[in-house]
């Protein structure tokens, strides 16, 4: 109480000079980080803007139409919503089983000298950009694909009912089930580098507990390790599937481009980013123009809310940084 | 047998099928590690032994050709890289620093929390978007592709990126640098770009670079705003040739030496990118130790 009453005592009154300094450096470095909020109602503002004409015109019917005619003026997605959605689960399916592995590998099962040279690959990994992975799957994963391993597939898969249809007709090489292959080495690097991060900050008193039970490494590492994780890593997989949605250029190139929905994962398909990417520079109506910004915009919609959703799950999980307040 | 010693037996078997899972799905984790980084190796022999035969003196100093033809170049993407690359840094460093240098210095944790959520989200927005968005921004009331366009796209994306890993290395740096400069009755912005940054500015620069070339390899943003370019671009209005832009457009085509063109393009713009993320890797060691 009585050191409530002893008072700072007031700040000697600062020269004007160096306070207009400061609330000039302040307001200036404050424009800068709002820039991004600004950035991000822009983005959605912009998209509304340019896509008016076509929600105005299709509404709902937009998300189901199948038929997507720029003569004819019809515009519907679902067939590039299908290609990007089955694409990317396809990348998940692969990617995620490999990507925990390597990061159980990484965390708890390699040798200590080998952590850091493999980390530092799939970093490496990481940095390749999109359009090489493309160039390098159309030239050679897919020709090796078509000629040597999907008629395998076909010959030992079709039989079996049920899945067998997604096994069925020609193969062409390029196609749904290509473009998940390519898109799931893409994404391997940031969904093995999350899940590292969140098995690292499992505490070691987990794994402790489970070693003076009397558990093997493996056994560890499932029991203490990734199902004390499991929230973190699904926050991990989100993560890389919402790369997966809005990745470009290496699936424009190997999904076939061709806006048909098929049971067959061999089949061609359409993503929503490559139909912007090769259709957009072309489009003359403004109805086209505005379809394809609707596209964009539902592209954005979906991606950010399975980014936020990644975001929170990783966010719950991983330790809060102490940060110091400034 | 006694009951015991069956007891025993069938615990010994357990025992040891413990054991073999364990090493079964320790090796099953060896062959996971080994088949994620199967791709990068694959990549990068491809890159080697196609693109180096097609890398030779012509590749850096003439434009491109038709095919059949083949003096054919990527003169003008090396330097239509450059020129958006640059233009991506005067756009987003600046911007990405002091944005960094609030959420550092300033602000209050509700702010600041909510622009570090949004940077992340930012960071999440599929490339072409950026390109649909500079086009209805820029390209379509410049009437035109352009490589300013095309600069701003790339220097958007950059933002975020810069923004983050600034805010991390600003506050690595010690809070009594502060504290003993203010006790000094030194102005805060002065400390904070005098001391602060100058201390840290070794790890601004590390953001800066990463952040380059994380966008040196975009070629989404580009497609509707830099544009491409079959010859030199006349300047900041006229639409230009970037090394992804031109890989993509060979990589898809059907002849031969535009493939063998697209190997070398590539070749040159992974080189160039491993290179400034082993050379940041080497920086930030120096400053670690």
């Amino acid at each position: 109480m009585s050191n409530a009453t002893l008072a700072v005592p007031p700040a000697p009154p600062q020269a004007p000079a160096k306070k207009w300094g400061d609330q000039a450096f302040k307001l200036i470095t404050l424009l800068a980080s709002l820039s991004i909020i600004v950035l991000i109602v822009a983005l959605g503002y912009i998209l509304y803007d340019s896509s008016k004409l076509s929600i105005n015109k299709f509404g709902f019917g937009f998300i189901t139409g199948t038929n997507w005619d720029s003569v004819a003026g019809i515009f519907g997605a679902l067939p590039y919503i299908y290609g990007t959605l089955s694409s990317s689960l396809i990348g998940l399916l692969i990617a995620v089983p490999l990507s925990v592995a390597t990061a159980a590998y990484l965390t708890d099962l390699a040798p200590v000298w080998l952590r850091q040279p493999v980390v530092s690959i799939i970093e490496m990994l990481a940095a390749v950009p999109s359009v090489i992975w493309g160039l390098w799957a159309i030239l050679v994963m897919v020709p090796f694909l078509r000629d040597y391993i999907y008629p395998t597939m076909q010959k030992v898969l079709e039989p079996i009912p049920l899945i067998g249809q997604l096994f069925s007709g020609p193969i062409y090489g390029v196609g749904i089930l290509s473009s998940g292959i390519i898109l799931a080495v893409m994404i391997i690097p940031i969904i093995t580098s999350v899940s590292r991060e969140i098995l690292r900050s499992v505490p070691n008193i987990q794994r402790e507990a489970a070693y003076a039970l009397g558990a093997t490494r493996w056994e560890v590492t499932r029991i203490a390790v990734l199902s004390y994780a499991k929230r973190g890593l699904l926050g991990a997989s989100v993560l890389g599937l919402g790369r997966a949605l809005g990745e470009t250029m290496a699936v424009t190139m190997v999904i076939g481009n061709k806006s048909d929905i098929s049971a067959s994962l061999f089949a061609p398909g359409y993503s929503l980013a490559s139909v912007i990417a090769n259709e957009f520079g072309d489009a003359t109506t403004p109805m086209h123009q505005s379809a394809l910004a609707e596209l964009a915009l539902v592209l954005l919609g979906v991606t950010l809310t399975v980014n936020i959703a990644a975001m929170l799950l990783v966010k719950t999980f991983t330790t809060k940084e102490t940060r110091r307040v400034a | 047998m006694s009951t015991t010693s069956l007891l025993a037996s069938s615990r010994q078997n357990n025992h040891l099928w413990r054991k073999i899972k364990n090493w079964l799905m320790v090796s099953s984790s060896i062959g996971s590690a080994l088949l994620v980084i199967l791709p990068l190796g694959l990549v990068l022999f491809y890159l080697v032994y196609k693109g180096a035969a097609a890398i030779n003196l012509g590749f850096f100093t003439n434009v491109p050709a038709p095919p059949g033809d083949t003096d054919g170049g990527m003169a003008n993407a090396i330097v239509g890289s450059f020129l958006l690359l640059g233009m991506a840094v005067l756009v987003g460093a600046p911007m990405g620093i002091l944005g960094g240098i609030y959420l550092s210095e300033y602000g209050n944790e509700k702010l600041n929390g909510a622009i570090r959520f949004c940077a992340d989200v930012l960071n999440g927005v599929p490339s072409i978007v950026w390109s649909i968005i500079v086009y209805e921004v820029l390209v379509v009331p410049m009437r035109g592709y352009s490589l300013l366009s095309g600069g701003i796209a790339l220097g958007l994306m950059m933002i975020p990126l810069v923004l983050r890993t600034t805010e991390e290395v600003l506050v690595l740096v010690p809070n009594s640098y502060r504290e003993a400069a203010l006790a000094l009755g030194i102005a805060r912005w002065q400390i904070i770009v005098k001391i602060v940054v100058a201390t840290a500015y070794k790890g601004i620069i590390t953001a800066v670079l990463v952040a380059g070339a994380r966008i040196a390899g975009e070629t989404a943003p580009l497609l509707f705003t830099a544009f491409g370019n079959l010859n030199w671009c006349t300047g900041l209005n006229q639409p230009v040739a970037a090394l992804p832009l031109q890989i993509y457009a060979y990589a898809i085509s059907a002849y031969e030496d535009w493939h063998r063109q697209a190997w070398a393009g590539a070749l040159v713009l992974i080189g160039f990118v491993f290179i400034i993320n082993i050379s940041v890797r080497f920086m930030t060691r120096e400053r670690k130790a």
